[in-house]
């Protein structure tokens, strides 16, 4: 059995197609799961029964279910009771940020306790209220200290949105199906679409290690 | 003096769990009285000066801090801490803020100053202290004794009442220790209400116009410095300095 490159090459714009897909369904639904994520870790660290119950029970539902279920729940419920009707990209960063909040809502939860107890005190000290002393103190140093763990997660998530194919949302993993259905071969669409995920987590890794240097030299 | 006491600590309880830290202590400072606390390790003298500013809350007692209450203030215990400086041993200087930004952060969110004024304040305060030309520069390229007349002047700048110093000198490698409690002599004779916890027994003395000696999370003994350093009342009292002095 010998490698067909030619139809790869002829399937490339295809799969660039899904690869860009797959890069904006996963920025999106990392920059959506941030702010939710934001604001479950704040519920989680609430001394409030009915904020740290709910957002606890979040983290639990999010962290200990499979993707796959919470891609179908969100894709074949979630969606159309919200809207009416079912759409495949809006599911896939529905679902994938509602994922990715429960794991960031972590990532601040631990950045955000990293930070001194002194920090806090003398914020406090000045009169400023605990607003302004997460948003002014807090907040940002805990943020710079939690750049390599959204890295990860953005990692996680960009190998984690292939799962969305199963939706039949027009990414990498959905095209390289395609292309195995038109040829009846596996290798070349499946090695292909692993090479392009291999790239693209390659560079963004490279990119963080570039960024948290800049951050620790800065 | 005939204006009643700028703070006024009736009865206070604070227990960490089953450790009774601070036992019925009562105490009053005057405006512009300068009032250092001494104590071995452990008596409760940080819990008493956080209580001040209700960084601890005490189960029992009463606070009054320029005749407000500050345990029944709720939300607006904020402002009566924005009228009240604290300098920690630490420092406690935040790191991602440059030296001015430091000083100029509070004035500007709590005090609602022109950023610009809030600068012109903040380098006034720094020339004071003797650090003008650092303004640009981050905590982390400052020396102990730098950091901390840092602190002192971000607290200053919100224009306090009163100033609480918990150990300033501590964390000071010896050569920087002289730096830091010029600058509160400096206060103290323009008048500051101060309430200083040290072990700098000869600055106590020095500036002190009134000496606490707490133990075992009580005030066992107080008065002036030289009648309390020379002819100490308390057998309790006697024993500690002749360990410290
Ligand atoms: N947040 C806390 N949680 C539990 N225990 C505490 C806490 N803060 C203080 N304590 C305890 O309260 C007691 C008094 O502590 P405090 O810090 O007030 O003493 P101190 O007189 O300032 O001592 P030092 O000279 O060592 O600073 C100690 O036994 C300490 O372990
Ligand atoms: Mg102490």
């Amino acid at each position: 059995m010998h490698f067909r490159f030619d139809i790869i090459v002829d399937y490339i714009p295809l799969l660039l197609k899904g690869a860009a897909l797959t890069i904006g369904i996963s920025a999106l639904a990392i920059v959506l799961g941030s702010i939710l994520g934001l604001a479950v870790s704040f519920g989680k660290m609430s001394s409030r029964w009915y904020l740290s119950w709910p957002t606890s029970g979040y983290i639990h539902f999010f962290r200990g279910t499979p993707l796959y279920v919470q891609i179908l729940i969100v894709h074949f419920g979630l969606v159309p009771a919200c809207i009416g009707h079912t759409d495949a990209i809006v599911a896939a960063i529905t679902a994938l940020a509602l994922n990715s909040a429960a794991y960031t809502a972590e990532i601040y939860r631990a950045g955000i306790q990293s930070i001194d107890k002194g920090q806090t005190e003398a914020a406090q000290s000045l009169g400023m209220t605990s607003g302004q002393t997460m948003r002014f103190i807090i907040l940002p140093q805990a943020v710079r200290r939690m750049i390599p763990a959204f890295g990860n997660e953005f990692v996680v998530l960009i190998k984690d949105s292939s799962l969305v194919a199963l939706i039949a949302a027009p990414e990498l993993m959905y095209w390289s199906n395609v292309m195995r259905g038109q040829y009846l071969r596996v290798w070349e669409p499946y090695l292909a679409a692993a090479f392009i995920y291999l790239i693209l987590t390659y560079s963004l890794s490279k990119l963080l290690g570039w960024m948290e240097k800049k951050g620790v030299a800065g | 003096m005939t204006a009643g006491p700028i703070i006024e600590v009736t009865g206070v309880h604070k227990s960490f769990g089953a450790n009774t830290v601070l036992k019925d202590v009562s105490m009053q400072v005057a405006p512009g009285e300068v009032v250092v606390i001494i104590g071995p390790s452990g008596s409760g003298k940080s819990t008493l000066l956080r209580c001040l500013n209700g960084l601890e809350r005490p189960e029992r007692g009463e606070i009054r801090i320029e005749d407000r209450s500050l345990l029944d203030a709720g939300s607006s215990i904020t402002e009566i801490r924005s009228r009240m400086g604290m300098v920690f041993q630490q420092f406690n200087l935040f790191p991602h803020l440059s030296v001015l930004r430091n000083i100029t952060l509070a004035p500007v969110q709590v005090r609602k100053l022109e950023p610009a004024n809030a600068e012109e304040l903040a380098l006034s305060l720094l020339g004071k202290v003797g650090l003008g030309e650092k303004a640009g520069q981050f905590p982390a390229s400052l020396s102990g004794g730098q950091a901390q007349r840092v602190a002192i002047a971000r607290a200053l700048a919100m224009e306090p009442r009163i100033m609480l110093f918990d150990e300033p000198t501590s964390a000071l490698d010896p050569e920087m220790v002289g730096e830091v409690l010029a600058v509160m002599k400096e206060l103290a004779a323009e008048g500051m209400t101060m309430v200083i916890v040290t072990h700098e027994m000869g600055f106590a003395r020095e500036v002190g116009h009134r000496v606490l000696f707490m133990e075992q999370g009580m005030i066992v003994e107080e008065g002036a410095p030289r009648q309390l350093f020379d002819e100490p009342r308390q057998e309790r009292t006697k024993a500690f300095l002749s360990k410290v002095l």
